[in-house]
């Protein structure tokens, strides 16, 4: 095992108002949207996190990120703790979400340019990666246009290559698929696996089991913010497609049929 | 070394942001200058057209058994006198009425042997002065004809004059008239127009991109939280600071046309390079305040809406401690009063002004402004620190 990520025991609560009491349907004050959750993610691989809307995937990878702290636990990115030593983690990690956007109103080269800038990525480096990057998504067509005028694609691929301005040894992408149109997600799916081959480690949350069937080495299944199930992919599948193992897995956590 | 370029990052990229968008610029620099002259010289010429006078032209008068002690005291070149009998009255009347007069005067028969008898007749000789209040022609020659019939009978009875005419009785210097103008309004114009610009910009620079989802992405980075701050406070300071100067100039060169004429007793020259150097420091410090409060404002808020409805409340105390400039008798010497934020600045602003500032008001203002931008700054660092602040739904 050459594990570059080691999460332990991560937990994460959130406080609930009133109106989300009545919109979940309960009467406590918070919510465990993360719960003691541990896994470790190797080197070179790509993991995925696999689970239904509000499983606490999200929440995982922003704490991962270090956009939000955990109440509990910790986790280390190659040596770095995200509770302790958040910036040396953020320089380690390139985060792709839907919910980070880009700024509108600048250009996809503006914005390379900037984010290098945050990363103290060298100007002839950084010229030099743009280069490569622009010309492996197509990007060059584009790149001088505002954000505001780009195709939901477009912006994707922007966002892709944005994430990756520091060249990271590790990535995090939150539902990277999600929301683009076929040939869009083919492109980053594909992208996935070139990153793989070049010895980048990915994690990768998604619900959609066709995309951890095809790029994912292992895989953990996240329900109410426990892990149900983490190995390599056939470990977890146990026979079964990932589909059919994965409905076993949300009724044994749930409690009843899925 | 690697915190200032990061600064400096976060900066450039805000002021890419503002000066890359003409609409920004032209609707937060260009436009709020450009309005308040048009605005101050149209109200300075309607002002002027509708209460001023026609200098050039005499006012045209009727008068009724008008004396010749009298008449010579009306010089052609600023009274056209039409004489009328006491039958005619009541026309004259409906002329002033009509604005066909100026003003028409009513001299009792026999004026100036009633006048001579110097009050040991029987009764006063009156004289009746009929104008029309709604013009302001009517109004000047009233003025002009009270003044002269007061003068002719203070003559009478020359037992002393105040303040003979041919004497400057004014002992104020220039130096001072400028002090006391200036000093009674700019500091109230400064902090409102300084108010306005730190408002049209921080609200977009926080809560805008906070809403659009665009904060986070840089929260990604390992740029750190108090630099993200820092960077975006000095270039909304920036703007901010452009904003308000451009609405002061807007304001100093239509001033002239509002207060109907150059006064040229009044002159900026009074003020020395450290005047100048004192006003800036007071002014920079004060919109670092204040751009650093309406960002912790806008960091809390969900929306730019929500920001600009929360800031809104805020303008009305600064609004409030800005009009304390008109009243009182020049600066607090107290340095308590100059702990007080926002009001530290209006006092030295109105010490500078009036030519009376205390060095030590001045650092403790500078001193303060500083503190309290630092520990807000600190709290805006905080607050992008904060899930519950930064995903609040």
């Amino acid at each position: 095992m050459n594990a570059v990520l080691t999460v332990t025991g991560l937990t994460k609560r959130f406080h609930l108002s009133a109106r989300q009491q009545r919109l979940e349907g309960t009467r406590s004050r918070e919510k465990i949207a993360v719960n003691d959750l541990s896994f470790e993610v190797d080197r070179g691989e790509i993991f995925g996190l696999l689970g239904p809307n509000g499983a606490g995937k999200t929440t995982t990878l922003r704490m991962l990120a270090t956009l939000i702290r955990p109440d509990a636990g910790d986790a280390r990115i190659d040596g770095a703790s995200i509770v302790t030593q958040p910036e040396a983690v953020r320089a380690k990690i390139g985060f792709l979400t839907s919910e980070l956007k880009l700024e509108e109103f600048f250009t996809p080269r503006y914005l390379y340019d900037f984010f290098a800038a945050l990363h103290h990525v060298e100007p002839a480096v950084c010229a030099a990666r743009r280069e490569a990057i622009f010309a492996r998504f197509g990007i060059h067509e584009f790149a001088e246009t505002k954000v505001s005028n780009l195709s939901t694609g477009m912006k994707q691929k922007a966002s892709l290559a944005i994430s990756l301005v520091h060249d990271p040894d590790i990535v995090i992408f939150d539902e990277p698929t999600n929301g683009l149109d076929v040939l869009t997600a083919r492109t980053v799916t594909d992208y996935l696996q070139e990153l793989r081959a070049q010895g980048k480690t990915i994690i990768v949350s998604t619900h959609i089991f066709s995309l951890v069937e095809k790029v994912c080495d292992r895989v953990g299944v996240i329900v109410d913010g426990r892990m149900t199930a983490c190995g390599p992919l056939a470990e977890v599948c146990a026979g079964k497609s990932l589909e059919d193992r994965f409905f076993d897995l949300y009724a044994e956590a749930v409690g009843g049929t899925a | 070394m690697n915190t200032n370029r990061n600064i400096w990052t976060i900066m450039k990229k805000e002021l890419s942001r503002f000066f890359g968008d003409r609409r920004i610029v032209i609707s937060t620099i260009l436009l709020p200058g450009l309005l308040i002259y048009i605005m101050y010289s149209f109200m300075g010429n309607a002002l002027a057209k509708n209460y001023g006078t026609d200098e050039d032209a005499p006012f045209h008068i009727a008068a009724v058994a008008l004396p010749a002690t009298i008449e010579v005291l009306l010089p052609d070149e600023a009274f056209t006198v039409e004489r009328i009998n006491r039958e005619e009255v009541e026309a004259g009347k409906e002329a002033v009425r009509a604005h066909d007069l100026d003003a028409l005067i009513v001299f009792p028969a026999n004026f100036d042997a009633a006048v001579a008898l110097m009050g040991m007749a029987d009764s006063t000789p009156q004289v009746e002065i009929y104008y029309n209040a709604s013009d302001s022609e009517s109004l000047s020659a009233y003025a002009a004809l009270t003044e002269l019939l007061d003068g002719y009978e203070a003559s009478l009875a020359n037992v002393f004059d105040v303040n003979a005419p041919g004497t400057d009785y004014n002992l104020a210097s220039d130096r001072d008239a400028t002090g006391f103008v200036f000093s009674s309004m700019l500091p109230m114009l400064l902090m409102i127009f300084l108010f306005s610009g730190c408002m049209s910009v921080a609200p977009e620079a926080i809560a805008g991109e906070k809403e659009r989802g665009t904060l986070a992405t840089i929260l990604v980075t390992p740029t750190r939280r108090g630099e993200l701050a820092i960077g975006k406070i000095l270039a909304v300071s920036i703007v901010a600071l452009l904003s308000a100067a451009s609405s002061t100039a807007g304001t100093l060169l239509s001033l002239p046309k509002l207060m109907g004429g150059v006064d040229e007793s009044m002159s900026a020259a009074y003020y020395t390079a450290g005047d100048y150097a004192a006003l800036a420091a007071v002014i920079f410090s004060t919109a670092l305040l204040l751009v650093a409060l309406i960002s912790v404002i806008s960091a809390y808020a969900k929306t730019i809406k929500e920001a600009q409805t929360t800031v809104s409340a805020l303008m009305v105390v600064v609004m409030i401690i800005a009009v304390t400039s008109m009243f009182g008798s020049g600066a607090k010497t107290q340095l308590a009063y100059y702990c007080i934020p926002l009001y530290n600045s209006v006092q030295m602003m109105v010490g500078i002004f009036s030519f009376a500032s205390l060095p030590a008001a001045f650092g403790v203002t500078v001193a303060v402004n500083l503190v309290l931008a630092a520990l807000a700054a600190y709290a805006l660092t905080r607050m992008f620190s904060s899930e519950r602040v930064m995903f609040r739904r």
